[in-house]
């Protein structure tokens, strides 16, 4: 869809009359049904893809079918209601966290405008609580004693088809970013609520093309965009070679290797897209600086897992592939690229889901500090940020941060590392070692009451290009500030989404900043043995 | 209509408290069987609500950190941000029920001219919920004078603190005054704060004019339509020794107090304010984050979940991987070349 | 996971800290107060109004009292049928309720309500006391 320009889209955010800029809606919520027009939602999950899914052992996605957001009739199944009612049920009887949070909240508001959708659109439907009670009236409506008696007086309304799209559009207007949760008194996580309500759509065949396409894809050929085994490594070849023309530094880069330590996974996207490439390079040109002893897998190549945004089943099947190629190739453990989401299932389902580990993997050490990473002891998954930081503090690391002079950078906290995870401080310490300096965004933006850039969870698609410019201005907001104030140029970050996304958020809304990854700006400074460096103006990102 | 129909609830169960009441003979009902009656549906309410929620399983560590996870030596680990131990989710949730810390980090965001979007530190919510909540607690306590016989020496020092100021007799007590305000700036703050108006439900002004109610009726029978407290002590007393008994005359405005407040207990079980059993089992905030080291079980996780396996994706792209040398665990299936080239031979024969 | 070692205690702990009052009372070792209060031994029947309305508003009364006395410098009498009483704590109510221990402090004690009047003023025992003391 067509982007407005700068300038209306400007006008239309702080001047449009919304609940942002102060105008109250003069009908309630729940009598104002929601209406789809193109731009205004991402196109639905393709037919065939969901079938693909629904063939797989363990998998569900039925339904499939051709359907159309804009049509009156979305040809749901006949026993839909049914289904979503007994899958709500079920999924109550599952996490205990959907009971407390459709039970305890109390409507502080607190969370209304935290949430970077509702900053940028004003959508009384977008503020966290608001989203909540999308689902919660229908909890109540339905399955309440209160809600059944008193109904609407008691905030309750029965399941119907109005109320299904409204969760279709709503769902896919979050992120699961978890701001709002860092400011509820109770710690209510919209994330949960979202992918609770995903999980119900898929379970009547609706769903989004962004994300199925991923995690289908992924499926069969091991990463979202569906490289097979040999254009995988031809474009890491590729971009090892680059860094070979760069540096001089003839790279050693294996596949499938069986007997090495560490087994290395990162989002596929680093393997094929900018900006993402130049800090593959970077994971390329320090690895092989370490002489590191490690491997990539064709089969495991994708660090990102588009299956948190669909239902659990789905992301468990897709982690599954890391631990069963690391048993395969028989590696100590796995070292972790850097990606948002990738490490919220790491981090906090990995192990759960698809643990233990396999017998040959071990406690991760450093083979070069020698330092034992015990808060991996289980998952035995490192994250790239520790390792380097680690490397830094014994010395191991030679830097030469005049080769970053090109670069003013701020840091940008990705979601889920910030907050399903809490690595903070590592990053930062990295990149006061590669850069002389760097600047804070405002701090109500930053750490984990970070922004998200507003795209994630699988909605950063073009055809709804308008909204992510509008979900993603708290966080262009804060980058123009540093912008202005500091002339920052670059904004760095750990996660593979955030390097696709903000570089189209950026270049709307403050143009002529670079969004690089932690690891690209750690391996321009490196100073290695043996290195004939052209000359590189612009880092990794130089032309040769 | 929304709030309309809270006072008007409000305004029925004074009239209906007030005037049965004083029908002769109506006291044992509304002094006795209804507060337990009420009491019975609160206890029985909250036991019932936290089984129901501790009958489903925490299946994921989903802990949300608001600081630095426990990780390498050098590098500061936020205790109660990314709370690593046991001891240190204690710390954490202390923190948050005790000091409603996400409370005392809200800010206001404001959309400017640009647009520019600009954060501010905004405590006010925080200011009236810890206001309301501990004085709520401090007027609980002192209550416990009117249950208790003899009266413990500490509740003593909770009312000669909360006495201090002296004014007046009986002594008004501050947390009398503390409390309404903080009813009357949090029902304020739902009709003046844009957000929170536009997504108020009947269930959240109900709650704080019953409260008001409550107060109110409380402070009007301390302080202006006064009842002998030593009949209502022995009301009081003997329902709490199972022996209730109503000697002498009790004035209308101890029933009507005393309804406003069953009508509190019998709502708590089934309404938000179970948020005060909620917030310890929210799996949000009493989760370590030490997920990485020590395996979290989900008891409902399924084994037959499996990856597309390495054998049936090899099976895909055996060829080009054996082609461009991509390791392999299988080589490829013997070709049908010997039995095609004896089929040349005979044809040649 | 059900984290059934915390959740059982914590019900536990909520159950005993909600039946607070209804457990205190049995358990309780100290002997329950008796709000049974001692009439004027002189056999005295009225006070200045009818009792009911004394035990519910004599606080009130005798803070304007105070009020009129000592800030106002009123020291006028109140007169009911025919008696003349003092504005006072000592000039009115002790006269008749000669005992402290066995009128004021019974129902105060079982109420636990504990006025300031004797920050200042004397009880009929102390001043006995008192006076023997300086003979």
């Amino acid at each position: 869809m067509s982007l407005p320009k700068l300038e209306e889209l400007s006008q239309s955010v702080w001047q449009g009359p919304s609940l942002s800029t102060g105008a109250i809606p003069t009908k309630e919520w729940m009598d104002t049904p929601v209406t789809f027009k193109p731009g205004g939602y991402a196109y639905p999950a393709k037919k065939e893809k969901l079938e693909y899914l629904d063939s797989q052992p363990g998998l569900n996605f039925p339904f499939a079918r051709i359907w159309s957001p804009e049509e009156d009739d979305w040809l749901l199944p006949d026993n839909w209601k049914d289904i979503i009612l007994k899958g709500l049920a079920e999924r109550l009887d599952k996490f205990r966290s959907l009971k407390i949070f459709m039970d305890c909240c109390v409507r502080c508001g607190a969370c209304a405008d935290k949430c970077h959708f509702f900053l940028g659109t004003g959508d009384p439907r977008n503020m966290p609580v608001m989203r909540a009670e999308l689902l919660r009236s229908v909890y109540r409506g339905e399955f309440t004693l209160a809600g059944k008696i008193l109904g609407r007086l008691a905030g309750g309304r029965k399941m119907t088809v109005g109320v299904l799209k409204e969760w279709f559009m709503y769902a896919y207007q979050c992120t699961e970013c978890r701001r709002c949760s860092i400011f509820c008194p109770y710690g209510i996580d919209t994330a949960e609520i979202t992918i609770i309500l995903r999980e119900l759509l898929y379970s009547v065949g609706i769903g989004i093309n962004w994300v199925i396409e991923p995690v289908s894809n992924s499926t069969k050929t091991g990463n979202h965009m569906g490289l097979q085994p040999l254009p995988f490594r031809d474009n890491i070849a590729f971009l090892a070679e680059d860094v070979e023309n760069l540096t001089g530094v003839k790279l050693d880069v294996s596949f499938n290797r069986k007997g090495a330590e560490i087994l290395f996974v990162t989002p596929s996207a680093d393997a094929f897209a900018e900006p993402g490439i130049y800090t593959c390079m970077g994971y390329l040109l320090l690895f092989n600086a370490l002489g590191l002893d490690y491997t990539w897998s064709t089969y495991a190549s994708e660090g990102g897992n588009f299956g948190l945004f669909t239902n659990n089943e789905a992301m468990k099947a897709l982690n599954g592939k890391m631990y069963a190629e690391a048993e395969r190739l028989g590696v100590k453990y796995i070292l972790g690229g850097e990606c948002g989401h990738m490490w919220r299932v790491v981090h906090q389902y990995m192990d759960t889901m698809n643990g233990k580990t396999p017998a040959n993997m071990e406690v991760p050490v450093s083979p070069i500090t020698g330092t034992v990473f015990n808060n991996a002891a289980s998952t035995k998954v490192v994250h790239i940020t520790e390792f380097t930081a680690d490397l830094i503090k014994h010395n191991k690391l030679n830097f030469d941060t005049s080769r970053n002079s090109h670069v003013r950078a701020t840091w940008h906290d990705s979601c889920n590392p910030a907050r399903a995870m809490g690595i903070i401080e590592e990053p930062r310490y990295v990149l006061d070692h590669v850069v002389d300096k760097w600047w804070e965004m405002p701090e109500n933006t930053i750490r984990e009451q970070t922004f998200c850039c507003g795209s994630g969870t699988g909605l950063n698609t073009d055809e709804i290009m308008e909204l992510r410019m509008r979900s993603g201005l708290p966080r262009a907001n804060a980058v123009k500030h540093v912008v202005d104030q500091h002339a920052v140029n670059t904004l760095a970050c750990i996660c593979a989404i955030d390097r696709a996304t903000l570089t189209s958020l950026v270049d709307y809304w403050t143009p002529g900043v670079t969004v690089c990854g932690l690891t690209e700006l750690v391996a321009n400074a490196l100073v290695q043995k043996g290195e004939n460096r052209v000359d590189m103006p612009e880092g990794l990102r130089t032309m040769v | 209509m929304k709030y309309s129909f809270s006072f008007l609830v409000v305004i029925a169960l004074a009239l209906i408290a007030g005037v049965g009441s004083q029908i002769p003979g109506m006291g044992y009902f509304f002094g006795v069987v209804i507060p337990y009656l009420a009491f019975a549906i609160f206890l029985g309410g909250i036991i019932w609500r936290i089984v129901y929620w501790a009958k489903s399983p925490v299946p994921f560590s989903i802990q949300t950190t608001r600081g630095q996870m426990k990780s390498l030596d050098f590098i500061k680990h936020s205790r109660t941000g990314a709370p690593d131990t046991n001891a240190e989710v204690v710390g954490r949730m202390a923190l948050e029920v005790l000091t409603f810390r996400p409370l005392f980090y809200n800010t206001k965001s404001e959309l400017r001219e640009g647009p520019k979007i600009t954060y501010e530190s905004s405590k006010w919510l925080w200011l009236f919920a810890i206001v309301f909540h501990y004085s709520f607690l401090v007027i609980l306590l002192r209550h416990l004078r009117l249950f208790l016989d003899p009266v413990p020496v500490w509740i003593g020092w909770i009312e000669f603190w909360d006495g201090l100021l002296q004014i007046g007799a009986p002594t008004w007590y501050i947390t009398d005054v503390t409390l309404l305000l903080a009813v009357v700036l949090l029902f304020s703050r739902r009709l003046v704060n844009r957000h929170v108006r536009y997504l108020s439900l009947m269930n959240d002004y109900f709650p704080l004019v019953l409260l008001f109610s409550i107060a109110l009726s409380g402070i009007l029978m301390r302080y202006m339509l006064r009842s002998d407290i030593v009949n209502i002590k022995e009301l009081l007393v003997g329902l709490v020794t199972l022996h209730p008994v109503i000697n002498g005359h009790i004035g209308a405005i101890f029933y009507i107090h005393l309804t406003f407040i069953s009508a509190l207990l019998v709502c708590f079980p089934f309404s938000k304010l179970m948020h005060a059993g909620g917030v310890f089992l929210s799996p949000t905030l009493n989760m370590r984050n030490n997920t990485r080291a020590v395996r979290h079980i989900n008891p409902w996780n399924d084994p037959n979940i499996k990856p597309h396996s390495y054998a049936d994706y090899e099976d895909d792209f055996r060829e080009s991987m054996i082609d461009n040398g991509i390791p392999v665990e299988k080589g490829l299936p013997p070709k049908d070349e010997p039995a095609e080239a004896g089929a040349e031979k005979k044809a040649e024969e | 996971m059900y984290n059934k070692g915390l959740i059982v205690p914590g019900l536990i702990i909520t159950v005993l800290l909600v039946t607070f009052p209804f457990w205190f009372d049995v358990f309780s070792s100290a002997e329950s107060t008796d709000p049974t209060v001692e009439l004027p031994p002189g056999g005295e029947q009225n006070c200045i109004y009818p009792a009911d309305e004394m035990r519910a508003e004599h606080m009130v009364i005798l803070n304007e009292w105070r009020d009129d006395v000592l800030r106002n410098g009123n020291r006028g009498t109140v007169t009911v049928d025919g008696k003349v009483y003092g504005k006072g704590l000592q000039l009115a109510c002790m006269k008749c309720h000669t005992n402290k221990e066995e009128f004021c402090d019974r129902c105060h004690t079982y109420a636990s309500v504990v006025p300031y009047c004797w920050d200042c003023h004397l009880t009929p025992t102390q001043q006995k006391a008192g006076l023997k003391e300086a003979n």
